[in-house]
């Protein structure tokens, strides 16, 4: 069995496997938990959880006016949405997803993809130096921040070193850049990744929280 | 035949110029990528040697192999080759049978002790003893380790010798392996394909016969000048690839037009072999252009890494239960932790009022 047949194969599966089982034990375990009962008196004019959820979580998707949030926002953005092109734009990708759920889309221009992609490393970097230079994100962050990051930035780096057959064998190249996807399944449900299913939850739980109380956020 | 004439001379008994050999040595040159220089030498080396004693061996096999080096309906370039060689001993091809071929195998053998080449096409069964496969009643591994013993090179021809192949694939019932997996103490060219192309075959042979030496090699013991380049690399439609311009089907605009074929399964971005530059039939035309995808045939396991038509992104076969039986065990840990907390908080409570 050669490696990329390992990761096609028996190494998707474990992959998908671990991935399922641990997005669904953190999300069961964390969803049946029981609610603390709300003690303090809800103001008169605070809106339904539901509208102050909705509101909180829409609110926290622009920052507070400083130059550092706003590169930190909108570097954030850049990479996500980067991702989110890359994942699902690509006409690989999509075959790998139809492959796994028969779900299929048009696909888009793989020269666009590339930009993108090459973008998306170059905001990912961004990212982490900004981490590492300033004191108090250096301070906050430790093993699971760097791994998170690592597993993100590495299936986009192989992915554009395979495409561009910088990688002598191709398969070689192509198992790689599956393996860590297949590394970033695995780490996902027990990580910092794990924000991508969370939240939705955190941030309208905190809408809720601080409307209930008239804070202004 | 004289058996000890040399190839210049046998090729004058059969009113073969020396132009025509000049030809072939060049041709075998520029599919081998050598210096254009190279063709005299070997013209030269080729007419003042003895020819190649080879003995061809069969064992699990389809004659595939041989079919497509002996195919020609025309004398070809690659018909040559079985002037510059002496087939001392190959069971489709030659006139004598039962114990008369046997002692052709081993008169030649002793002769040329040190010196003949064998060539392989098929597996070796190994299961049971290797009964599975027999030949004037021994084995296939017998007659295989009896024979390279004293060669000095062994080709395997074809992917069931060089890997294993079809009867190789799962679930594998007679115990097939590559001829590398039994000989180790001899150098072992592969030249796989299913079939090989007759080029790669009479070029290897050819190389080997004129300088002598083993072409080189890549890390699945295959000569670099025939498999160095992915069929991808050299692909026609690669354009249309790099383009994302894939056939959604075989029918379909995208295969009229004649996209790539990246996503009805193509194989050819992992597969090394020389179809996109030999191609087939003297040129004529290789699977790809004829609207297949590659199936990778020249590969380790081709036959089990999933289907032919499957892209190659897609994974070759996860078991959906498999994930399934994950996800439902995630969520049940999940609610019975939730479960324990909630008991360890009522119990906190009753303890708190107690
Ligand atoms: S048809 Fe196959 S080998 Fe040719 S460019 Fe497409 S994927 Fe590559």
């Amino acid at each position: 069995m050669t490696l990329l047949d390992f990761a096609r194969g028996i190494g998707m599966e474990i992959a998908l496997s671990i991935f399922a089982l641990g997005v669904l034990w953190r999300l069961f375990s964390l969803l049946l938990l029981p609610w603390s009962k709300e003690r303090s008196v809800k103001r008169a004019d605070a809106p339904s959880s539901l509208v102050a959820g909705t509101q909180g979580f829409f609110r926290h998707m622009w920052p507070a006016q400083t130059s550092a949030s706003m590169f930190v926002t909108i570097n954030g953005y850049v990479f996500h949405i980067g991702l989110a092109i890359v994942v699902f734009g690509f006409a690989q990708h999509i075959l790998f997803i139809k492959g796994l759920f028969g779900l299929t889309w048009p696909g888009i221009p793989s020269t666009f993809i590339n930009i993108v992609a090459v973008i998306t490393l170059a905001s990912l970097v961004a990212a982490l130096v900004r981490r590492i230079s300033n004191p108090v994100t250096r301070l906050l962050s430790g093993f699971n921040d760097y791994f998170s990051w690592t597993v993100t930035a590495l299936p986009v780096l192989t992915g554009l070193l395979a495409v561009g057959h910088y990688i002598e064998p191709y398969e070689t190249i192509l198992a790689l850049h599956i393996l860590s996807v297949e590394l970033l399944l695995i780490w996902f449900p027990f990580g910092k990744l794990m924000h991508a299913f969370l939240v939705f939850l955190t941030r309208s739980e905190t809408g809720i929280f601080y409307s209930r109380r008239g804070v202004d956020i | 035949m004289a058996e000890h004439e040399t190839v210049g001379e046998l090729l004058a008994r059969r009113g073969i110029t020396r132009r025509a050999l000049l030809k072939y040595t060049a041709y075998l040159a520029s599919v081998m990528a050598l210096a254009p220089s190279a063709s005299k030498v070997m013209a030269q080396a080729l007419s003042e040697t003895r020819r190649q004693s080879v003995i061809w061996l069969s064992f699990q096999e389809c004659t595939g192999c041989t079919e497509s080096l002996t195919r020609s309906f025309s004398p070809t370039l690659e018909d040559l080759i079985f002037d510059l060689i002496s087939l001392d001993y190959h069971e489709t091809l030659q006139a004598v049978s039962g114990a008369a071929a046997e002692e052709a195998r081993l008169a030649a053998m002793e002769e040329n002790k040190g010196k003949y080449v064998v060539v392989v096409d098929g597996s070796v069964s190994t299961k049971d003893g290797g009964v599975y496969s027999t030949n004037a009643g021994k084995t296939n591994l017998e007659v295989l380790k009896e024979t390279a013993a004293d060669a000095l090179a062994v080709i395997s021809v074809g992917t069931c010798a060089a890997f294993g192949g079809i009867p190789h694939a799962n679930p594998n019932p007679t115990g097939a392996v590559a001829v590398s997996d039994i000989i180790k103490d001899k150098p072992i060219i592969n030249i796989p394909g299913c079939p090989p192309i007759a080029e790669a075959i009479a070029g290897t042979v050819g190389y080997l016969v004129t300088f002598g030496s083993i072409p080189e090699l890549d890390d699945k013991g295959r000569p670099k000048s025939f498999f160095g380049d992915s069929i991808h690399d050299r692909c026609y439609r690669r354009p249309f690839y790099d383009r994302g311009l894939f056939a959604k089907s075989f029918d379909d605009e995208g295969a009229r037009k004649g996209w790539c074929l990246y996503e009805v399964g193509c194989k050819g971005p992992v597969t090394y072999n020389a179809c996109a530059t030999l191609k087939w039939n003297g040129g004529v035309s290789f699977p790809i252009q004829s609207g297949h995808g590659c199936l990778g045939c020249s590969e380790p396991n081709f036959w089990d890494k999933g289907s032919f038509y499957r892209a190659l992104p897609a994974d070759t076969g996860v078991n959906g239960g498999v994930v399934a039986g994950a996800a439902v065990a995630g969520a049940a840990v999940g609610a019975a932790s939730a479960w324990m907390a909630r008991r360890r908080k009522e119990r906190a409570i009753e303890e708190a009022k107690s």
